[in-house]
């Protein structure tokens, strides 16, 4: 056996809820174990008992192993270990903490995907109260906002995130490496109750097809039976002019992004606030989206300090037909949120054709209509999401139906 | 040699406390407002104008001159205040100064330390200082945690510490008041000068009962200094240095809003909390201290009060540029300050007749005829840990470690309404416990736990649970917020400790409400 010495995970001055281990193999010897934790005196002995579960899943008998803990949780040296582990020996075995309760929710096609909170996807400390800003969904990030040498440890990171951390009802969204280094990351991912992959630098549905391929071969390998959306980033000359055909590439992708720092780059232009550059690329994109009926997502505004220019830019998107747009700092969930908001005549139809509905239920009726249109049971999915969009946001009382009684 | 401490009791809240403390009797806590002294306050000597200089001026050459004069020798209880918070220079020139003239076993009663007093630990161990009676930050704290100290540590609110020296139970032969300007009578105030801090309030008691007053600063002017909030009749003698602190560590230039989002969040659940608790409305007052989270609930409280268009009759300080631009709105009618955390703020004190200084004698003392921190319809604090019964504390950490003082924390219990934003958990280790592992503040007068995961209202506060009953704020039980923190981030061992101990928390009113036990090494 080889004494090769294998890392993973961080450590420094400003890490927190995160680890760093230093996995040494040996021939014998036994397990030598060096914790130093900032939470020694509470979970010294809980994180003792860990490393030593770990290493016995793997048949580790002889190693030293030191976890320099600055209040990481269990999940989090796990796949900390594990990294380690897997740098050393050639395994496909997992080490799974378990799928909590919370996290057994499932998303739908046609759900409000206003904003997506992006999270480094090798940083434990941003996933953790992720949730509790509510956005629509977060985005466990394995692509750009991972180093290239952490991209291993970031799939078990994420993987163990995506079982053991509570995102209180987000949609619950990873982004994967671009084409074809993404298909990689898959497997991580679909066995873990993952409800969208968004996919980068996304170029052709070539790429879509193969990937479905690789997903439904490890859906039926895990027995997973939920679907799993993709959400396409066209960041590229060729993406846009190939928006229509990703857009149409399976019934799984259900929204397509725009991605405007690489779309822009790829263009030789600079990326300005008012975006004139970049308007072509958008509009195409939207048509394509309505032209599929599937969402057209924004791309991200990042001066995280000016919530008065991310608002304008809200409304340029919401007017040029996005509905949503990407987050890097939950401070920024609410201004979108707000500045998407159902306006004044769209809460009105939607309360008239929830009111039908209800009426027609209360009667008993199969058929829905308003005056003398009848409503597609998708309408009034929609408008019903709308009126739960009002009311979340305050815009309408809870008594609302009244206006109708008299 | 005095013993450190003895006989131990079961006190009110359950707690085994000593009632002997550096050879000294003991009052254990009895509940609150139960305990009540039936002595007369302690009279200082009384001084005659034979005594001092016909022409009022009594500076002499240096701080060691002063000491001398003033009769520093062994045993005896120096004190010293920390307007010039992380920036003063004066408390560690005394212990120097004490050192040189070979003094030992002195007491040393601040106001608050901080961590440039680390180089006092070498006074600790070489018995210069026998033990300190103050809040312990940092370093100093960690060195008496691990049971370091001759001594027994006393840690007091700074209202228990003027209640402390007025009822003679700390007698203080020496202080030294560092002051931003100054005569050379010894009038006195923290308004003027490179070392401007705001206000003297803490040095109050100490000039009014302390055997022996020195003023000292880097800014004589000639008499008189006006405002003289430290009054030169109290005062025997003046020294002027060539710095008494360093600037950049006594105010910042400029406090800031937190940047975090969790913090904000915390801040705006508690905002929107006093807004549906029907607290904001026209004519109420509030406290929310410097704390990145606190400052962040004054500013969401400015925002709710320009859309209500409602106006508080007062804001107690700390203040700072946040608190000084409601009151120049419009916003609040006066800030009446304890302390001043920004340029803006003294700058405002001194400007602005609105901006009222207190001391802890108006604000805080609970033997007095009443005080203020009782007027205040809101208060924002915090806290390392709370429990089940919402007893909190903010002295030792969950690992056992002393390394914070009390400050006004207990004073402003007596709040109409205590609110406590805390994170459900910091790095791993959660707030929320089946038992604090010091309890300073007692459950029955913490009113409502917020988190970010969700809020707990003391059952005691019925009105406050009713008037929130149609909320949309995540409203938990207490136990359902430490379940919640336990399952995310593991039930906590308990710290271990030594069956000594190496401190007592006073409650406002003298008596001890918890001892502080040393960690295992």
């Amino acid at each position: 056996m080889s004494n090769k010495i294998a890392t993973a995970g961080n450590t420094g001055k400003k890490v927190r809820s995160d680890c760093f281990v230093t996995l040494e193999l040996r021939d014998s010897g036994g397990i030598e174990l060096e914790l130093k934790s900032k939470v020694q005196v509470m979970y010294g002995d809980s994180n003792i008992e860990l490393c030593k579960d770990v290493l016995s899943f793997y048949g580790i008998e002889n190693a030293k192993l030191v976890l320099e803990d600055s209040g990481a949780l269990p999940l989090v040296i796990a796949a900390r270990i594990e990294a380690g582990v897997k740098e050393l020996i050639d395994t496909d075995k997992e080490y799974l903490l378990d799928l909590i309760g919370e996290n057994k929710y499932t998303s739908e096609k046609e759900q409000f995907r206003f904003s997506r909170l992006y999270l480094p996807g090798n940083t434990p400390s941003m996933m953790l109260n992720a949730g509790i800003h509510e956005p629509n969904g977060i985005i466990l990030d394995l692509e750009d906002s991972v180093a290239f040498t952490k991209k291993k440890e970031a799939q078990l990171l994420v993987r163990n995130a995506l079982r053991g951390i509570n995102f209180y009802g987000a949609e619950r969204m990873v982004r994967i490496n671009q084409f074809p280094k993404g298909l990689e990351d898959v497997k991580y991912l679909i066995p873990h109750n993952v409800h969208m992959l968004l996919v980068p630098k996304c170029e052709g549905a070539d790429q879509i097809q193969e990937l479905e391929q690789k997903i439904e071969k490890i859906k039926k390998e895990y027995n997973v039976t939920n679907p799993v959306y993709l959400m396409p980033i066209i960041e590229s000359a060729l993406g846009v002019e190939r928006a229509f055909e990703i857009a149409s590439a399976s019934e799984n992708v259900v929204a397509l992004a725009i991605g405007l720092e690489d779309y822009t780059a790829d263009l030789g232009v600079k990326r300005t606030n008012e975006a004139v550059e970049s308007f072509y690329a958008r509009t195409r994109i939207v048509n394509a989206c309505k032209a599929t009926r599937i969402q057209a997502i924004d791309s991200v505004f990042s001066d995280v300090g000016d919530m008065e220019a991310l608002k304008e830019n809200v409304k340029v998107s919401k007017g040029l037909g996005f509905e949503g747009m990407g987050c890097i700092h939950p401070r920024q969930i609410k201004v979108i949120h707000e500045s998407f908001a159902p306006e004044v005549d769209e809460i009105e139809k939607a309360k008239k054709v929830v009111n039908a509905f209800i009426d027609a239920t209360e009667r008993g009726l199969g058929v829905v209509s308003l005056g003398t249109k009848m409503i597609d049971p998708p309408v009034v999915k929609r408008a019903e999401k709308t009126i739960h969009l009002a009311l979340s946001l305050g815009l309408i009382e809870e008594n609302w139906r009244d206006e109708f009684s008299n | 040699m005095k013993t450190k401490y003895a006989n131990l009791v079961k006190n009110a809240v359950g707690r085994m406390v000593p009632t002997e403390v550096n050879g000294e009797k003991q009052v254990p806590f009895q509940g609150i407002g139960k305990y009540k002294p039936e002595s007369r306050k302690y009279g200082p000597k009384i001084a005659s104008c034979a005594d001092y200089p016909e022409d009022g001026n009594k500076q002499v050459a240096s701080l060691k001159e002063a000491l001398i004069k003033a009769g520093l020798k062994d045993g005896m209880t120096i004190s010293t205040h920390h307007h010039f918070r992380n920036g003063d220079l004066l408390a560690n020139q005394i212990f120097d100064i004490a050192k040189e003239l070979g003094v030992k076993d002195l007491r040393w009663v601040p106001s608050a330390s901080f961590p440039c007093h680390e180089h006092l630990i070498q006074y600790l161990e070489d018995g210069t200082i026998h033990h300190i009676e103050g809040s312990m930050n940092g370093p100093l704290g960690r060195f008496a945690s691990h049971g370091k100290m001759k001594g027994m540590g006393v840690l007091r609110s700074h209202g228990g510490r003027y209640q402390a020296i007025q009822d003679g139970e700390v007698k203080v032969d020496i202080t030294i008041i560092g002051a931003a300007c100054a005569d050379p009578f010894g009038n006195a105030n923290g308004l003027y000068g490179p070392s401007a801090s705001g206000l003297l309030g803490f040095a109050l008691a100490d000039s009014q009962y302390a055997d022996k007053v020195i003023v000292v600063t880097d800014n004589m002017v000639p008499f008189p200094c006006s405002p003289w909030q430290i009054q030169g009749n109290y005062v025997d003698y003046t020294v002027e240095v060539e710095q008494v602190g360093v600037p950049e560590k006594i105010v910042s230039g400029t406090t800031q809003i937190t940047k975090s989002p969790d913090r904000l969040l915390l801040a705006e659940m508690t905002a929107q909390l006093c807004l549906e608790a029907g607290i904001i409305k026209d004519g109420f007052s509030f406290q929310s201290g410097a704390g990145g989270t606190s400052l962040a609930v004054g500013d969401y409280f400015a925002k709710i009060m320009r859309e209500k268009n409602i106006k508080a009759r007062f804001a107690r300080g700390g203040s700072n540029k946040y608190l000084v631009s409601m009151l120049e709105e419009g916003l609040v009618d006066y800030i009446l300050d304890g302390q001043t955390f920004d340029l803006k703020g003294v700058q405002s004190m001194a400007d602005n007749p609105n901006h009222v200084w207190t001391s802890p004698f108006t604000s805080y003392n609970y033997h007095g005829k009443g005080n203020f921190a009782g007027l205040v319809d809101v208060v924002i604090l915090g806290a390392t840990e709370v429990d089940v019964n919402f007893n909190a504390n903010v002295v030792t950490h969950s690992d056992g470690l002393m390394l914070h003082g009390i400050g006004g924390w207990q004073n402003c219990l007596f709040s109409k309404t205590v609110i406590l934003p805390i994170p459900l958990f910091r790095d791993r280790i959660p707030v929320i416990l089946d038992e604090v592992t010091t309890i300073c503040g007692p459950g029955e007068l913490i009113d409502v736990i917020v988190t970010e995961r969700g809020i707990a209202i003391n059952p005691k506060r019925t009105d406050l649970i009713e008037a929130l009953k149609d909320s949309d704020l995540p409203i938990k039980t207490i136990q359902e917020l430490k379940e919640e923190a336990e399952k995310i981030c593991g039930k906590p061992a308990k710290p271990k400790f030594d069956d000594e101990l190496v401190a007592v928390i006073k409650w406002v009113d003298g008596t001890i409400i918890d001892a502080v036990k040393k960690v295992k090494s």
